[in-house]
């Protein structure tokens, strides 16, 4: 796996811009996609983290690339969803950074185990009750800040994301933002990929940030499974 | 239990179906004493609310006694006797706190519905669709109440069941209606509709201030109510022009405020009341705004038009041009129970009002068809049917 390095005394001066830039995307109010554009969400959260090595992994992302072109194979799936929480940002942060609390409320994912301050296994659900793995490894930790993530390199799933706390205004709490990005894979996970999200992965995670807020607002994920009905 | 399932236009069977059981541990299981139809149910009925399902179990005006609490109830107990508010409200987010219940951020399971049509999810309510959260709904022996803490408000025994009722959700209703004309000494307030919220609403007014109250609506049985109970002037819309009528009983001006208890069913006459049951019909229209259309022309300059009518979707038509030129004001909304439930519980103990008058027929649950019926062609004078489970 590529090591993460970057001492940021040694940053060029245009690192050291790159980082600049990132930042107010990364932490200010506009489309954070709209300001990547093109770019691999991946490659900006290394820049933001410290500069110095940007993770390539090119060659494999260029044969994909050609790949999906020749057969039709759908795009990355990039999702941005924010949403206010009447919770202290510290409160949030720390509910989040232990990845294992996310399948609570994030409904693709089956589990995360978590093996230390970097390192976490995820396991994601497939269709017919099967499941895709990956290990990711934390990019950048900022407490009750931010905090970016990878998979490693050779996952099944390439993605990487963030989740961003910032105070609301007045006193409605924290805004929380989050955004993802997922390439598919080639060959035999490509359906696989497709169904994990359903069809709209953007409703998928702003339904997995509903329950997220309502977690730590009410103390309980609204439902009525299990509820009686008439059957005719 | 037995439970009142809806399957279609006109078609709500009383079944057997599984009791109701804990989901979440702010959740209670109420054995229900009482309930009754509301005018929204009875779009319901009628098949003008989208996203229903087959076997779902409606009702949303309920009270009676709690039979078993979750692991984080901590204001109830097994054997409380409580009246329930129709909305679901977590208690916790930001519009909860403000005391906008009906705007919870945190009830609704499938809020992703409304995102799409509305912008914004809403606050669950009972027995609604599946829009507003598919809860099930307590026209049944027993319902789950979820955020129980917050939604039932406990009532002392030796007062009779019809005494309390409306207090879920038809008088709430009126109330915050006359609540949000902003009503100021002197002024003279219109309500359209004479069902239970508009005499709910008529009431309120004079509570809150109002110097004359005038009640629009063409079922004489109805108007006479709004005499009796609603002390209310009456205009039978069907006889003279409302909003001719309204003028000249204004000094010319026009009424301070005008309130919608009437909503998306309105009943308009001649050519217009044609035109949008026509557009209804083929669905190229949802609602039908008669009433919003002849409040905007009757209210006065710069006066406030308070709606608690159910809409769903959309409107054809509204005069918009006379609504801006008059700069007029608009508030509306689905009631916020938690916030009016405790005031309102004392004026009924105090012996201010007494809403069991709304109530015309007793029903049992067996007969909840018929309740509709009677509700929907306002036969047998019928204002307020009651069921008893």
């Amino acid at each position: 796996m590529e090591e993460i390095s970057g001492n940021k005394k040694d940053l060029t001066q245009n690192e050291a811009n790159d980082m600049e830039r990132w930042a107010s995307i990364v932490g200010g109010s506009a489309l954070v996609l709209m300001g990547l554009q093109q770019r691999s969400l991946r490659g900006v959260l290394m820049s933001l983290a410290g500069g110095g090595l940007i993770y390539q992994g090119a060659t494999k992302q260029s044969t994909i690339k050609q790949a999906q072109e020749a057969i039709g194979i759908q795009q990355v799936i990039k999702v941005e969803k924010t949403v206010t929480i009447n919770k202290p940002a510290d409160e949030l942060y720390r509910f989040w950074r232990n990845f294992e609390n996310l399948p609570r409320f994030m409904k693709h994912l089956k589990s995360v185990r978590v093996y230390d301050d970097k390192r976490s296994h995820w396991i994601a659900s497939a269709p017919l009750g099967g499941s895709v793995e990956w290990d990711a490894t934390i990019i950048e930790d900022r407490e009750n800040e931010l905090i970016s993530w990878a998979s490693v390199e050779q996952a099944d799933i390439d993605n990487s994301g963030f989740v961003r706390f910032k105070k609301a205004p007045g006193n409605r709490g924290t805004e929380v933002k989050v955004v993802l990005e997922y390439n598919p894979p080639g060959g035999a996970l490509a359906a696989v990929f497709a169904k994990i999200f359903g069809e709209e992965p953007e409703q998928q995670i702003g339904d997995d940030l509903r329950r997220f807020k309502m977690f730590m607002e009410a103390g309980e994920i609204a439902t009525t499974q299990g509820q009686p009905k008439g059957h005719g | 239990m037995k439970a009142v399932c809806w399957y279609g236009t006109s078609d709500v069977r009383v079944e057997a179906v599984p009791d109701p059981t804990i989901l979440n541990p702010r959740d209670a299981i109420l054995k229900v004493t009482s309930a009754t139809i509301c005018g929204s149910d009875l779009h319901i009925y009628d098949g003008y609310i989208p996203t229903m399902q087959k076997g779902d179990i409606i009702g949303h005006e309920f009270m009676g006694e709690i039979v078993e609490i979750g692991s984080e109830v901590k204001l109830l107990k097994k054997g409380d006797r409580v009246v329930v508010s129709s909305i679901i409200g977590c208690g916790q987010c930001n519009y909860c706190k403000q005391q906008m219940w009906s705007l919870c951020d945190n009830t609704n399971p499938n809020a992703w519905i409304q995102d799409k049509l509305y912008g914004f999810g809403t606050a669950g309510i009972f027995g609604y669709s599946h829009a507003f959260g598919g809860y099930a709904g307590a026209f049944a022996e027993y319902v789950r109440v979820p955020f129980a803490d917050f939604g039932a408000v406990k009532v002392p025994t030796g007062i009779p069941d019809e005494k309390i009722l409306p207090i879920s959700d038809a008088f709430p209703t009126g109330y915050m209606g006359a609540e949000m004309c902003n009503i100021q000494p002197d002024d003279i307030v219109a309500v359209w509709g004479c069902g239970p919220v508009g005499l709910f609403a008529m009431r309120s007014a004079y509570m809150l201030g109002a110097e004359r109250v005038i009640a629009i609506d063409r079922v004489p049985e109805r108007l006479q109510m709004a005499k009796d109970f609603g002390h209310a002037e009456i205009i039978n819309y069907e006889e003279v022009d409302a909003g001719e009528a309204l003028k000249e009983m204004t000094g010319g001006r026009g009424p301070d405020a005008c309130i919608d208890a009437v909503g998306l069913e309105a009943h308009g006459l001649g050519v217009e009341g044609f035109y949008d049951e026509a557009k209804q019909a083929v669905r190229l229209e949802t609602d039908r705004p008669y009433v919003l259309r002849q409040m905007i022309v009757a209210c006065r300059k710069g006066g406030t038009i308070s709606i608690m009518g159910v809409y769903g979707g959309f409107v054809d038509k509204i005069p918009m041009g006379a609504a801006m030129n008059k700069a007029l004001t608009f508030r509306m909304g689905q009631m916020h129970g938690q916030k009016y439930i405790p005031r309102l519980l004392d004026y009924v103990l105090e012996g201010d009002i007494d809403p069991s008058r709304v109530f015309t027929h007793h029903l049992p649950l067996e007969e909840t068809k018929k309740g509709f019926e009677i509700s929907k062609h306002k036969k047998d004078n019928c204002v307020k049917v009651l069921l008893k489970p």
